[in-house]
């Protein structure tokens, strides 16, 4: 392996990080004054990463010629999907951010960095081809992610989700060292290619265990029931613009870490992680439903949704197929472009004095008083609950879809019976919002930026969205096929 | 389609994209001219509704007017109808400036987003209708549940919210486990094509489950007894307008789901739970005439007789022949004028006193001479009085099952007994006797809105009472094709005429009881 082939393949890597330190310059020489110029700069340098991604995604790059640094990183298809999704997130965060923190007075200099930083955390996590690269990627994100949490210095709820998301944080990396420790012992190897070789005649004990440890740590990172119990505490405290990081580029990264290992990996033991994953799937479907339906704090009852989202992730990922991955990467870029839209929304709500409105009690009658953000509210509330014309039925379909195929009958009639039960609470804003007496808390007016925002991200949840499906589609599918070499 | 429409010319595209430009054209316009728009619109989906009708080739191919443009991945954008689908998307296109009609007046907050979830409602109702390919119906089929949603929730009456979400839910619940199956069939037979799937023999164990998740959803929107307990709670709560749309089209769906998906795509399994589907049209129509019988609200009233209506659907199409099948789609078509117009009525007293109560009415034939000539001719039409559009398609459906089944006919006759003493009993209560309300005798007849609502229906209500067969030519062909595609599975009738053994001197139509002997 040519040395200078593997930092070609590193690219957007490399670029990260230099710019993230030549960044970090600027903000210790500049100060909070030059927290603009740094975002500015950070979604510049995000773009540029984007671009040098594309191409792999474009050119279904996979396999050996685009592995660097002897297998440690994988510039493929599948990383280039994930880490475009990531990018775009991140970006997103950067713009809503920057007047938000300007209002509340509290924008550092050190906030763009810490997102770059975690992009570039997250992108080693998709591209992980070693358990050692997975578990750099992963604290590099995770540091970052516990900064961020508690960003809002004089919020006492976000300091506190920053100290919840640290600890458990720390418990759940704890216990994936454990796993991967463990796999490590048993298999003689970190690559995911060797273990996977190694796993080929069978399943020892031990490895048994290394696995089961290591999806329990994952599944804290995707909060995934039952190991979910931080996020609707963290997605409420944290600041909004952070938990729309959260919800979104997190998400995708730690999601697509987990394809890897399930499948690089542990690709040849399908069958020891698919009934964890179905358990995880059909738990995940069934709390984040209930969960959500005596919540009064919209962030709060967004991350019940999103437990609720990643258990019908979880369906794809139980079928073990090509197409169940394919299904994945749809229903994930399908949720980012979700939670874009409804953090944004919720971003928009700002009472008389400037201040943040998040109960949904204050939201009703607001079909009367905002029209548009109530009608972009209620699209993003029937797509999360996949009621077609929306967008939002398309991630389920190609996940149920992709279980059918895989004659997981049973698995798919309870989870699509079970996502009934979500669609209560969401009826449930979009009621408050258009039959309720208004009670006229929404005021302020909101940042030029988060309209522009909102209004393309509606757009890509609303019906226009299923024009993108075939794009959409053949792109998961490049991305798919790359975690599944053989065919 | 040898009129002036060329081939190509899409013109079930122009007639689902007139009412969504229309919804956003409701969106942003001032109030005030919002009911205009939607009146434009829904006419000039009626003049294509129109011009359509004119252009179908009746007895040529048995898909016409078909579109298809491979725009979505994993489905395609694929329209095209037969004479079943013509037939309820003229019903659709009738009624949609009628139910424009009915709220032109009585709503008066939030018109814009009123009119657009009504326009938005008859493009997912068109394109329900002429789909042809199966995940494009089920979206559209789903896609439903969001305007009429709102229209119960915002402009619904004091019940409204519980009304909105038993509607939702009930009804979601009932669907998804029919997207499941739908998954499975594709997955079997490799194409989402409707006129393909119909045609495909699944295997007879599958059909059995497949039939059930279709069922699931069908029954619950159909709605048959015991799963149409959200019925009378959306109707009684929609505005007037929603009422005409829900018990007008929204319920045909169901049936048109039997007949285009159930019947032709597991004829087996439809033989096999035509037993089920009888009892619970059996019950449905003695228990809910019997329930519409004491209700008190006028509302409720119809809207308990119209699942007893649908019971008698149902059975029609279970009979597995082609009087049954026609029968049927007659009723649906019938039933949609009556169902809607009765409601209108009910509708035009409500905007006076605002009060449902029939108790609070009375006496009407005298302050309202012409309202109560109209309200007494859909009274008859919902009995099914020779003469009005209700008589053929029961007659024919009644006549459909006596060929399977003598019990089941004996039992469903009794719903037009009891249909004539709960829609009597409530004409009686409504429009005749004493004035004994000063309110209710002070309201004036009907003005020229009213009127010009109500000719249209009663028109076609007469129309099709005398002349069924304008009705039935289109879909005649379609209808021979689905018993033809039936006759593998046709359960064995159990009034079997014995030739030549009649010895007994009695008249061959009592032939049926000797042979029920055997038979149970």
């Amino acid at each position: 392996m040519d040395f200078a082939r593997s930092l070609a393949l590193t690219a957007p890597e490399i670029l990260l990080s230099v710019s993230g330190l030549v960044l970090l310059m600027v903000a210790a020489w500049g100060g909070d004054k030059a927290s603009r110029l740094i975002s500015i700069a950070a979604v510049a340098v995000l773009t540029a990463c984007a671009f040098l991604t594309a191409p792999t995604l474009w050119g279904q790059a996979m396999g050996a010629e685009v592995s660097a640094f002897g297998g440690q990183h994988r510039a493929d298809a599948f990383a280039a999907f994930a880490k475009l999704l990531i990018y775009a997130s991140a970006g997103v965060t950067l713009i809503i951010a920057q007047p938000f923190f300007d209002k509340a007075r509290a924008m550092r200099a050190e906030f763009p960095l810490l997102v770059l930083f975690a992009s570039l955390g997250m992108g080693m996590m998709v591209s992980a081809g070693d358990l050692l690269a997975l578990y750099i990627g992963l604290e590099l994100n995770s540091l970052a992610s516990y900064v961020l949490a508690s960003s809002l210095r004089t919020d006492e709820r976000s300091a506190e989700s920053g100290l919840k998301y640290f600890v458990l944080g720390s418990l759940a990396s704890g216990i994936l060292l454990f796993g991967m420790s463990l796999t490590y012992g048993f298999t003689g190897t970190t690559s995911f290619a060797g273990i996977n070789a190694a796993l080929s005649g069978g399943l020892p004990t031990g490895a048994t265990f290394g696995l089961i440890f290591m999806l329990a740590g994952l599944a804290f990172k995707i909060s995934a029931a039952p190991f979910h119990m931080w996020t609707p505490d963290v997605y409420e405290g944290a600041p909004t613009p952070v938990t729309t990081f959260f919800a979104t580029a997190s998400k995708v990264s730690a999601l697509g870490l987990l394809m890897r290992v399930a499948f690089e990996a542990f690709g040849n033991q399908t069958q020891a992680w698919q009934q964890v994953v179905i358990f995880m799937a059909l738990l995940s479907i069934v709390i984040g439903a209930l969960g959500a339906i005596g919540q009064n704090n919209i962030k709060r009852l967004m991350a019940y949704s999103s437990i609720n989202n990643v258990g019908f992730i979880l369906i794809g990922l139980a079928t073990a197929t090509r197409a169940g991955a394919s299904a994945m990467l749809v229903y994930i870029a399908i949720y980012v472009a979700m939670s874009v839209a409804g953090f944004v929304a919720v971003l928009l709500l700002r009472d008389e004095n400037g201040q943040q409105v998040e109960a949904i009690s204050d939201l009703a009658g607001l079909s009367k008083t905002r029209p548009w953000i109530a009608l972009a509210m209620a699209s993003v509330m029937f797509s999360l609950a996949g009621i077609p014309p929306l967008f939002g039925f398309w991630g389920k379909f190609v996940v149920f879809q992709a279980a059918v195929q895989a004659d997981m009958i049973a698995l798919a009639a309870i989870g699509i019976a079970a996502s009934v039960i979500g669609a209560f609470y969401y009826l449930k804003v979009v009621k408050v919002m258009y039959f309720d007496e208004a009670v006229d808390v929404v005021k302020g007016q909101g940042e030029m930026s988060h309209t522009v925002l909102l209004v393309l991200s509606s757009l890509a949840i609303s019906p226009l969205g299923y024009l993108g499906t075939k794009c959409l589609g053949t792109l998961a599918d490049y991305a798919a096929a790359a975690l599944f070499p053989v065919g | 389609m040898n009129g002036f429409l060329g081939t190509g010319f899409p013109i079930l595209s122009l007639m689902l994209l007139v009412p969504l430009l229309g919804a956003v054209a409701c969106l942003v316009m001032p109030r005030e001219q919002a009911r205009s728009v939607a009146l434009i619109a829904t006419l000039i989906d009626f003049v294509l509704g129109v011009i359509l009708w004119a252009n179908y080739d009746i007895g040529g191919a048995q898909w016409q007017f078909t579109e298809s443009a491979a725009l979505f991945a994993g489905f395609s954008w694929k329209l095209g109808i037969d004479g079943i689908a013509l037939l309820l998307i003229a019903l659709t296109v009738f009624l949609m400036p009628i139910c424009i009609g009915a709220s032109w007046t009585s709503i008066d907050k939030r018109e814009g987003e009123y009119y657009a979830a009504f326009l938005a409602m008859e493009t997912l109702m068109i394109g329900v209708f002429a789909a042809q390919d199966i995940f494009l119906f089920y979206i559209m089929f789903e896609a439903g549940l969001i305007p009429m949603y709102l229209i119960i929730g915002v402009w619904g009456g004091a019940d409204r919210i519980y009304a909105s979400y038993k509607f939702f839910l009930y009804t979601l619940l009932g669907s998804v486990l029919m997207l499941i199956a739908m998954f499975w069939m594709v997955n079997e037979a490799g194409t989402t094509d409707i006129p393909t799937l119909m045609a495909y023999n699944f295997p007879a164990q599958a059909q059995t489950w497949l039939w059930l998740a279709f069922f699931a959803s069908f029954a619950v929107k159909m709605p048959m007894w015991p799963v149409h307990t959200w019925l009378p709670d959306a109707h009684v709560q929609a505005p007037t307008g929603g009422s005409v749309i829900l018990a007008g089209v929204l319920l045909k769906m169901g049936g048109y789901g039997f007949i285009r998906f159930s019947l032709p795509m597991f004829p087996e399994a439809s033989a096999q739970f035509a037993p089920l589907v009888f009892f619970m049209s059996m019950a449905a129509v003695v228990v809910t005439s019997l329930i519409a019988l004491v209700q008190t609200d006028m509302k409720k009233l119809i809207a308990y007789s119209s699942v007893a209506h649908m019971a008698i659907v149902t059975v029609g199409l279970f009979a597995f022949n082609q009087q049954g099948l026609e029968g049927s789609m007659l009723i649906m078509l019938s039933h949609g004028l009556v169902a809607g117009a009765l409601f209108l009525s009910v509708g035009v007293i409500y905007d006076r006193l605002h009060t449902r109560e029939i108790a609070r009415y009375g006496g009407l034939s005298i302050n309202m001479p012409y309202y109560a000539v109209f309200f007494l001719l859909f009274t008859m039409a919902s009995i099914g009085l020779p003469g009005t559009s209700g008589f053929v398609g029961e007659f024919l459906s009644l006549l459909g099952i006596y060929q399977i089944s003598s019990w089941v006919a004996l039992v469903c006759t009794t719903g037009i007994i009891l249909g004539a003493a709960y829609m009597l009993y409530l004409y009686r209560r409504v429009a005749y006797g004493e004035q004994k309300n000063a309110d209710a005798a002070a309201m004036p007849d009907l003005d020229k809105r009213e009127w010009a609502m109500m000719i249209p229906l009663a028109a076609v209500v007469l129309w099709m009472g005398v002349y069924p067969e304008s009705f039935i030519a289109p879909m005649r062909k379609d209808i021979a094709a689905l018993d033809a595609r039936l006759a593998q599975a046709k359960p064995k009738g159990d009034a079997q005429p014995t030739a030549g053994q009649g010895t007994s001197g009695k008249p061959m139509a009592n032939t049926h009881e000797a042979a029920h002997g055997e038979a149970h």
